[in-house]
């Protein structure tokens, strides 16, 4: 039923699908990443949004999304699209501080320094 | 207990968040045990008030799930469902 | 800013080489900033400055998530082998048993699925990467990927073989997808030659692949 199809593409939902071998890769999570998992355990704990609003989120990215960004680059979008709508911040003050953090340096230790007084 | 014969809708997700999978929609099990109430996901996920819905774990056999397909007929697929993805099972 | 100047010096701690469990770390603090790594200094720092929590608080939450391992289920599982009573409360309340070995589940209910001599449970998440993280620790990249999601519900059989584990027809294999609000988390049967064996020794025969069900128990040495 090709009508069905069209109103039921959720890429995720990914049981039963054709798929390759197992590669059974695994790494040790890289401090952003867990920085990541953190701000989720506790914008949850503190009843901004839920794991639903992770998951629709990510959902939401599409199957491009899916191929191309990495686990916690997925939850990152998710988690900061999730305190927009619940008012946690503002658009304009996540763009504002984006630049001012990708102004400090080039790396991630450097740019992950806590802001100082000159920054703001 | 007698065992709970139940279906899975066949509705689309429609593009929602929904965590019914696919794969399952329209398939027969039965109820393995009931697991209380919780919020409904498909509200929550949208910051929205999310009233309790009835959870269930549904056990069905590969051969329901996936015909002649099957792997090994007898082997069995257990998952959460939601009370309102699930009608009795009329035969 | 001068590379020495800044005072994080638990970043550097992962900097090079291999992890103690012996893979790679992913590259990270040296590479070129990405666009995402932005993001979450970003959303970070305007939480913190809002008061919503911390950098305390993010702290003690990756250190939480730190803590927890394979050994936790291990634990679990050990105490469920040697102690009847324990096994019986934790067959009916996961939560509430492991919660006894101070193994908090949180708001999510943990369901323990037991091996016999002719079942075989498997865990698997298709929708996203539920995962029992409160006693197995984070997933590992496998369990969160495409291929385990998409196949081992359909063919678990040819997923276990690949992981080195064939099991024979009379053996039922149980898959458990985790769709909602529980956590699984598999009980293996105890290894034969193990009678008498102490917690702390069975513990040790425990792996996280045995409490997710793509493998067994090492044998009794």
């Amino acid at each position: 039923m090709s009508k069905q199809s069209e109103t039921d593409l959720r890429y995720h939902d990914m049981g039963g699908l054709p798929a390759g071998p197992v590669e059974r890769s695994e790494h040790d999570y890289a401090l952003w990443e867990k920085r990541v998992d953190a701000l989720m355990v506790l914008s949850t704990s503190r009843g901004l949004f839920t794991v639903d609003g992770l998951r629709r989120a990510i959902e939401d990215m599409g199957p491009d999304a899916y191929e191309t960004r990495s686990y916690y680059e997925r939850w990152i979008y998710a988690v900061n699209r999730n305190l927009i709508e619940a008012g946690a911040y503002t658009p304009d003050e996540l763009a504002a501080r984006m630049e001012a953090v990708a102004a400090r340096g080039a790396d991630y230790a450097t740019c992950s320094r806590a802001a100082e007084p000159s920054d703001a | 207990m007698p065992e709970i014969t139940v279906r899975v809708k066949t509705w689309p997700s429609h593009g929602l968040h929904v965590r019914t999978p696919r794969y399952l929609r329209g398939k027969r099990g039965v109820i393995e045990r009931e697991l209380g109430r919780f919020p409904n996901p498909e509200q929550l996920a949208y910051g929205l008030p999310a009233p309790e819905r009835k959870l269930v774990r549904v056990r069905f056999t590969m051969a329901e799930v996936w015909g002649a397909g099957a792997e090994n007929p007898d082997d069995t697929l257990d998952a959460e469902i939601y009370e309102h993805w699930l009608e009795a099972d009329e035969g | 800013m001068p590379h020495d100047d800044h005072d994080h010096d638990h970043e550097h701690v992962h900097h090079e080489g291999m992890s103690p469990s012996g893979h790679p770390y992913r590259a990270d603090q040296d590479e070129p900033l990405t666009y995402w790594q932005t993001m979450e200094i970003a959303v970070r720092e305007l939480l913190e400055e809002k008061g919503i929590f911390s950098a305390a608080e993010i702290a003690t939450a990756i250190g939480r998530m730190d803590a927890r391992s394979p050994a936790d289920g291990a634990r679990v599982v050990a105490k469920a082998w040697t102690d009847p009573a324990f096994k019986a409360r934790l067959m009916a309340d996961g939560s509430a048993a492991a919660a006894e070995l101070g193994c908090a589940i949180d708001a999510l209910k943990l369901v323990v699925v037991e091996n016999t001599a002719d079942t075989h449970n498997v865990i698997v998440c298709t929708l996203c990467s539920c995962y029992p993280r409160n006693l197995l620790g984070l997933p590992p990249d496998w369990y969160k990927n495409r291929a385990y999601r998409s196949r081992v519900v359909k063919e678990p059989r040819s997923v276990l073989a690949e992981f080195g584990l064939a099991l024979p027809d009379s053996i039922r294999v149980r898959v458990h997808d985790s769709t909602a609000d529980m956590r699984y988390i598999v009980l293996p049967a105890r290894p034969a030659g193990t009678e008498g064996w102490s917690e702390e020794r069975l513990a040790a025969l425990v792996t996280r692949d045995s409490m997710i069900g793509v493998g067994l128990p090492h044998a009794a040495a």
